[in-house]
C-alpha cells in the first residue's frame, strides 16, 4: 500500500516535472514538420524540374537562372526595395514622433493612443480595400477635390504604373505606424526619470534631452521595430492584392505576389519555390544578425 | 503564404477523403468545380438535377476563390494522395497536362455510343482528346472576340453599327472622343488586356497569323512587323480608355457601356449576362458584334476532365455524367443559364437570344473558313506558363509607354524563356 502510494506520487511528481515539456511537445512537433519540414521541401522543389506537379528530378540551379531572367521578378525585387525601405523608415519616423508627442503627459492620451493603434487591428485586406477607394481618382480624394472646385488637383498614383507601389507604402504606413508608436511609447516610459531630471537641472533643452539621452537609451527598440517591420514588408501579400492587384500591369508586384502567381496560377512550381527561397534568404539576412546580437547580449548579461 | 496554402489544401483533401469513404451501389460522381455564384451556380445545379434524375449520386465539391486557383491546389493534393474526384472543371491545354501525368480516364466507349465525333467541332475535339482518346467533355462555347456597344452613344456620332475593320474602329473612336465620349470601356487587369490583345492579333494578322503566333509560338510570327502593328493598335486603344481603368473588374466596364458612360467594350460573351440581367434587349439597348476580323472566332470552352477513379459505382457515375454533359438537354439548359452556346451541334437555338444565334452562325462560318481558333487569354491555346509569359508582356506594354519594338523583342524573349 505504502509502496504503491509512493510510485503514484513518484509518477505524479515526474509528470509535474515534465508537464511543460509534454504540453509543448505536440505543437513543437507540428511546427518542426509544418514549418521546417516544408521549408526543406520548398528548398528541394527549387532545385527540381517541377511545373504543374511536384517532381523529384534534379534541375540544379536552372530554376534560379530562369527566375533571375524574368523581367517580372526584377520588378518585384525593385518594388520590395522601394516598399521595404520607405515603409520601414517612414514608420519609424512617424511612430517615434507620435510617441514623443504622446509622451508629453497630454490630456486624453489614452484615447489618442487607441486611435493611433487601431489601424493595426484591421486586416490588410480591409486596409487595402479602403485605400483603394480613397486613392481611386474617379471615386476618392481626387474626385472629392474636383467636386469641391479644385479641378486642377491630381492624385492618380494608384493608376500610374510608376507610382502604384508608393500607394502600397502609404496604406502600409497608415496601418503599422501606430504599432511602432506603441513600442516606442512603452520604451520612453521605461527611461529612468532621474537622468532626465538631472539633465533638466543642468539646463539641457527638451530636444537636446531627447536626442542626447532618451533616444540613444531606447536604441534596442529601434532594432526590434526594424525587424518586425522588415519581415512585414517581405511577406506583404494581401495588402497588394487588395489595393492594386499587383497592377497596373504587374508594376506593383512584390515577391510574395510573384511567388503566388508562378506557383498557383502558372504551373511553375519550380520557379515559385525558387522565389520563395529568395524571400526566405532575405528574411534570414535580417533575422540572423539580429538573433546573433540578441543571443550574444544574453550571454554577456548571464 | 505558401505553407498556409499547402496546409489548407491537405486539410481539404483529408476531409474529402473522409466523405468519399461511404460507398454507394448506384452511379456516383464527385464533381470538383468553382462555379459557385450567380448563373454559373444555377447551371451546375441543373447538371446535378439531371444526374440525380438519372439515378446517380452527386457529390458536390465546390472550391471557390481565385478563379479556380484554389480548386487547382485542391486538385493537385487530391491526385497526389491517390483520391481524385471523378470530374473536375478543367479547360484547355491543362487537360493535356493532366493526361500526360496519366491521371485522366478514357471515355472512348461513351464517345462511340453517343457519336461525339460527329457532333463536336473538330477544334474542340482536339482540346478534349489526349492522343486520340476522349478524356474530357465540353460544356459550352464562349466567344471571346465580341464588341459590346451602346447604340445611343454610337448614334451621337452618326454610327449605327459596330466597326468592321480596325481602321473603322479607330475612326469611330476618334469621333467619339472628339464628342467627349469615352470610346472604350476597359478594365486594366492582365487578362482583360490580353483579351483585347488577342482580338487585335486576330483582326490585324488574320486567323493564320493568330495560329502561328499565339498557338504555335512561331518565332518569326512573334518577331514580325504584323506583331509590331498589333502593339501599335494596342497603344491606340490605350488612348481610348478612361483614366481610371486600372484594376477595374470586367463587369464594371460592362456597366459603363450599359449606363452610357462609354461606347464600346471588347469582352467575351459572359458580358451579355450583365446586359440581360439588367433587362436590356440585344439589338435595341445594346449591340453585339464581332471584333473586326476575317471570319475569325476565338473560342473559350469550359469542360470537365474525367479523372481515374476506382470502383464500379464511381466509373459508372463518371460515364453517366459524361453522357449527360454532352447530351442535348443539358447543353441547352446550361448554356441558357451561362450565356454561352452549346458545344455540340443538333441543339435547337430557339430559346436563345440573338447574340447567341449570331455566335452559332459565325461559328459555322469560321469553321469553314478555318478561323475557329482557341483563345490565348483564356487558357485555351497555350499552357499556363507560356500564356502567362505573353500576358506579362502585353500588360506591361499596355500599362506603360513601352515602344512597340521593345514589346516585340520582350515578347520573343519571354516566350523563349518560358519554353525551356
Amino acid at each position: 500500500m505504502g509502496a504503491s502510494q509512493s510510485t503514484e506520487s513518484n509518477l505524479t511528481a515526474s509528470i509535474q516535472r515534465h508537464l511543460s515539456k509534454i504540453v509543448v511537445a505536440p505543437s513543437f512537433a507540428a511546427s518542426l514538420f509544418f514549418v521546417y519540414g516544408f521549408i526543406l521541401w520548398t528548398g528541394y522543389m527549387a532545385f527540381s524540374k517541377s511545373r504543374m506537379l511536384p517532381v523529384w528530378d534534379w534541375a540544379g540551379l536552372r530554376q534560379y537562372e530562369r527566375l533571375w531572367q524574368m523581367e517580372r521578378w526584377h520588378v518585384a525585387i525593385e518594388n520590395l526595395l522601394i516598399f521595404g525601405g520607405l515603409f520601414i523608415v517612414t514608420c519609424l519616423i512617424i511612430g517615434c514622433l507620435l510617441a514623443v508627442l504622446l509622451d508629453q503627459r497630454i490630456r486624453a492620451e489614452g484615447a489618442l493612443r487607441t486611435i493611433f493603434l487601431y489601424p493595426m487591428a484591421l486586416s490588410f485586406i480591409v486596409t487595402g480595400t479602403v485605400w483603394k477607394w480613397l486613392l481611386n481618382p474617379g471615386l476618392g480624394l481626387e474626385s472629392m477635390m474636383h467636386d469641391l472646385g479644385w479641378t486642377s488637383f491630381k492624385f492618380d498614383w494608384l493608376v500610374n504604373s510608376d507610382m502604384a507601389i508608393y500607394t502600397v507604402v502609404i496604406a502600409a504606413v497608415w496601418q503599422a505606424s501606430g504599432f511602432v508608436m506603441a513600442m516606442f511609447l512603452a520604451a520612453l516610459r521605461g527611461v529612468d526619470q532621474d537622468i532626465i531630471r538631472a539633465a533638466y537641472m543642468d539646463g539641457a533643452s527638451l530636444p537636446r534631452i531627447y536626442f542626447g539621452i532618451i533616444i540613444p537609451s531606447i536604441r534596442p527598440v529601434f532594432l526590434s521595430a526594424i525587424v518586425v517591420l522588415a519581415h512585414l514588408a517581405v511577406k506583404s501579400f494581401d495588402l497588394v492584392i487588395a489595393l492594386t492587384g499587383g497592377g497596373p500591369g504587374y508594376s506593383s508586384d512584390l515577391p510574395a505576389t510573384f511567388m503566388y502567381t508562378m506557383a498557383f496560377q502558372r504551373n511553375q512550381l519550380g520557379v515559385g519555390a525558387a522565389s520563395a527561397m529568395m524571400m526566405l534568404a532575405t528574411v534570414m539576412a535580417i533575422i540572423v544578425p539580429y538573433l546573433y546580437s540578441e543571443l550574444r547580449g544574453g550571454k554577456k548579461n548571464g | 503564404m505558401y505553407l498556409r496554402k499547402t496546409i489548407l489544401a491537405t486539410g481539404v483533401a483529408f476531409s474529402a477523403l473522409a466523405t468519399a469513404n461511404f460507398a454507394h451501389a448506384e452511379p456516383t460522381a464527385e464533381v470538383l468545380h468553382w462555379w459557385t455564384s450567380g448563373g454559373e451556380a444555377k447551371a451546375v445545379a441543373s447538371l446535378k438535377e439531371d444526374f440525380e434524375a438519372n439515378g446517380g449520386t452527386w457529390v458536390d465539391s465546390p472550391v471557390a476563390g481565385g478563379a479556380g486557383d484554389a480548386a487547382m491546389t485542391v486538385l493537385r493534393s487530391r491526385v497526389l494522395s491517390g483520391d481524385a474526384p471523378a470530374a473536375v472543371q478543367l479547360k484547355g491545354p491543362a487537360i493535356q497536362e493532366w493526361a500526360e501525368q496519366g491521371a485522366l480516364a478514357d471515355l472512348n466507349d461513351v464517345a462511340a455510343a453517343e457519336g461525339w465525333d460527329d457532333v463536336i467541332p473538330a477544334a474542340i475535339q482536339d482540346v478534349m482528346k489526349y492522343e486520340g482518346d476522349y478524356v474530357a467533355v465540353p460544356v459550352n462555347v464562349h466567344r471571346v472576340d465580341w464588341i459590346w456597344a451602346n447604340p445611343t452613344l454610337l448614334a451621337k456620332v452618326g454610327a449605327d453599327s459596330a466597326p468592321t475593320t480596325w481602321d473603322e474602329f479607330n475612326a469611330l473612336a476618334d469621333k467619339l472622343q472628339a464628342a467627349g465620349i469615352t470610346p472604350v470601356a476597359h478594365g486594366g487587369q492582365p487578362w482583360q488586356d490580353a483579351t483585347v490583345f488577342e482580338t487585335v492579333v486576330l483582326g490585324l494578322g488574320g486567323p493564320e497569323f493568330f495560329q502561328s503566333a499565339l498557338v504555335d509560338l512561331d518565332e518569326d510570327a512573334l518577331n514580325s512587323d504584323t506583331m509590331k502593328a498589333v502593339f501599335d493598335q494596342m497603344r491606340k486603344i490605350r488612348g481610348y480608355v478612361d483614366a481610371d481603368f486600372p484594376g477595374r473588374d470586367w463587369n464594371l466596364a460592362t456597366a459603363m457601356v450599359m449606363n452610357g458612360e462609354a461606347a464600346m467594350q471588347i469582352m467575351g460573351d459572359w458580358a451579355k449576362g450583365e446586359f440581360l440581367a439588367a433587362g436590356k434587349v440585344p439589338g435595341k439597348d445594346f449591340i453585339c458584334a464581332a471584333t473586326p476580323s476575317e471570319n475569325g472566332y476565338l473560342f473559350n470552352v469550359d469542360s470537365f476532365a474525367m479523372f481515374n477513379v476506382s470502383g464500379d459505382d464511381k466509373v459508372a457515375g463518371q460515364k453517366l455524367l459524361a453522357e449527360l454533359i454532352v447530351g442535348e438537354k443539358f447543353q441547352e439548359t446550361f448554356n441558357l443559364l451561362k450565356g454561352s452556346i452549346p458545344a455540340r451541334s443538333g441543339v435547337s437555338l430557339d430559346k436563345f437570344d440573338d447574340c447567341a444565334k449570331k455566335s452559332e452562325a459565325d461559328l459555322q462560318a469560321a469553321q469553314e473558313a478555318g478561323g475557329f481558333l482557341p483563345s490565348m487569354a483564356h487558357g485555351m491555346a497555350l499552357r499556363g506558363h507560356l500564356a502567362g509569359a505573353i500576358i506579362d508582356v502585353v500588360t506591361a506594354h499596355f500599362n506603360s509607354d513601352m515602344s512597340s519594338d521593345e514589346a516585340v523583342s520582350r515578347l520573343v524573349e519571354a516566350v523563349e524563356l518560358a519554353k525551356d
